[in-house]
This record gives structure tokens, C-alpha cells and sequence, in this order.
């Protein structure tokens, strides 16, 4: 069932703010297998102009794909998550995030279509940090399969 | 921001070192741990099946956090890339065994823009298959 274009543009109250810790930056370096010393050294990214040691570029997605949930689950849009596939993936970088950071998410409903029967949709994460400032913008593209029976 | 690649030393079809990513079950545990996606179809067979794959498959954003390696350790510093998107267009299966699977990631220079960046197309296979489609970074060179 097509899902209702009203809800393009529509946008949810931002999450609360998630810390970002040191240790959880080195957790996913280690399980990417990613070496790089900005991620684990602080010297090493201040050397490259970083404040703290900096997150591998996917790391902020652990943080949206969260947020992006509320609009997965919103009992008003009733996309069938299990249905659901992630299709595209885009990030566009203002800064990198670096440990300290408290990010807060606020997601937005990009678009809707359908395609061959497939409900598309773009959900837009944008992350602050807690000055307000832009960090990063997140966009997600999930695909619903049509149900095999209709 | 310090990438360690000048701005002036590259052209339109540079390439970038390719790298190859070995991918086992146990790197897939892992990385559901570190990235809290716990989906059952990156570590459970039975179930993986049962939703119509032909086994366990990777997580996309494990392969879309290896591919973006090409660029990072090209560049010198993860913090230079501006941008950076793909389409996920063939899971990267990984079979219960010691050897797992094989990611080969390959990327070119394919624009220069204004402000010392540059478009950089990656290239991600696995069993002669492309598993990823638009697969772009932008980075700001020095």
C-alpha cells in the first residue's frame, strides 16, 4: 500500500543528546579494522587540525539509523519495517565528529514514492552539536518491498 | 583539516592504492557490537534464509565503512571528506568458514572542484559482483 504524501517534509522533535565517547570511537575503528591514530590519538588528530580524536566517517549513522526509527515506527505512517531494506546511504560532513561531541538528531521526511509497487522513502538526519551548529546531515533511503501476495 | 595529498598533484583519473577487505562471521559480530545494528540476517544462517538470502550477509554500512578506507588512508585524514554517499546493490555474503569473504575496494579521481576538493568514484567487489552503486566521496586535498 502506497504510503501518504502528506507526511513529506514532516519533521520530529530532535533526540536527546547522545555523548560521544573516546572509547566508542576506538570500538568502531577496531571493528571496521580501521588503524588510522585520529581515531584513537589525540595528538595525532590535533596534528591534523582536530580538537579530539575524530569518528571514522559511518559512525554518526549508529546515532541517525536510531533517530530515523522514531519515522520507521510512527503507527501514523505504518511502513511495514519488516519489509524494509536500506537502500542509499549519503552523508555530507560540516565537521568530522570528534569525542565530547553531544549530537542531537532531528529527522525529517525527505520524500515519499513508489516504485514498482515499492514504497521509497528519504529520511533526513540532520546532527547538531550542542551549540546548535550543523555537523553532519544524514540521508537514509529505505525501501519497503511490495507485499509478494498483492 | 590536513590531507596529506596536494590539491595540485592529482588529476581527473588519478588512481587511489586499492585495498582488499577480508569479512568473516566473526567481523560481523564484531561490528554489530561496535554499531549496535544487531539485525539477525548479519549472524544468524537460519534465519537469513528464512527471509529468502542465501546466507548471512554483511552489514551495508560495514561495506560502505571499508570502501570509504581507500579515501581516508589515500588522503591522510578522515576528517577531509566533505561528502560521501553509495547505493547498496548486492550484499556481500559471508559464508560459515575460516576464509569469509573478500571486499575489493578500488577508487579514481573522477572531478576536481573549486576550494581544493575533489570527487573520488570507489569501486566495491565481492565475487566478481559490484556491491555498491554511486559510490562517491568528496575530500579536500591540501
Amino acid at each position: 500500500m502506497a504510503l501518504d504524501q502528506s507526511f513529506v517534509g514532516r519533521t520530529y522533535p530532535p533526540t536527546p543528546a547522545y555523548e560521544v565517547g573516546r572509547e566508542k570511537i576506538r570500538e568502531f575503528a577496531e571493528a571496521v579494522g580501521d588503524t588510522h591514530p585520529a581515531y584513537v590519538d589525540r595528538e595525532a588528530a590535533r596534528a591534523l587540525g582536530h580538537a579530539d580524536v575524530i569518528a571514522p566517517p559511518t559512525f554518526v549513522f549508529s546515532i541517525t539509523y536510531r533517530a530515523a526509527g522514531v519515522v520507521v515506527q510512527d503507527p501514523q505512517l505504518g511502513l511495514d519495517y519488516s519489509r524494509v531494506v536500506h537502500g542509499d546511504q549519503k552523508f555530507r560532513y560540516v565537521r568530522p565528529v570528534r569525542a565530547g561531541d553531544r549530537l542531537t538528531v532531528t529527522s525529517t521526511i525527505e520524500s515519499i514514492k513508489s516504485l514498482a509497487g515499492n514504497d521509497v522513502l528519504d529520511i533526513r538526519g540532520d546532527v547538531h552539536d550542542e551549540a546548535g551548529e550543523l555537523v553532519v546531515t544524514a540521508v537514509t533511503k529505505l525501501v519497503a518491498r511490495a507485499a509478494e501476495e498483492a | 583539516m590536513t590531507a596529506k595529498v596536494s590539491y595540485g598533484s592529482v588529476e581527473v583519473g588519478t588512481e587511489l592504492p586499492a585495498q582488499s577487505f577480508p569479512v568473516t562471521r566473526a567481523t560481523l559480530v564484531q561490528y554489530a557490537g561496535a554499531s549496535g545494528d544487531f539485525n539477525p540476517i548479519h549472524w544468524n544462517e537460519k534465519f537469513a534464509r528464512e527471509v529468502g538470502l542465501p546466507d548471512v550477509i554483511a552489514h551495508g554500512m560495514f561495506t560502505m565503512a571499508e570502501a570509504v578506507r581507500v579515501v581516508t588512508d589515500w588522503a591522510g585524514d578522515p576528517g577531509a571528506v566533505v561528502d560521501y554517499g553509495v547505493r547498496f546493490t548486492k550484499p556481500v555474503v559471508v559464508p560459515n568458514d575460516d576464509k569469509g569473504a573478500l571486499i575489493e575496494v578500488s577508487g579514481k579521481v573522477a572531478a576536481k572542484l573549486d576550494d581544493n576538493l575533489v570527487r573520488v568514484n570507489l569501486v566495491a567487489m565481492c565475487d566478481g559482483k559490484k556491491v555498491l552503486g554511486m559510490s562517491r566521496a568528496v575530500v579536500r586535498l591540501a
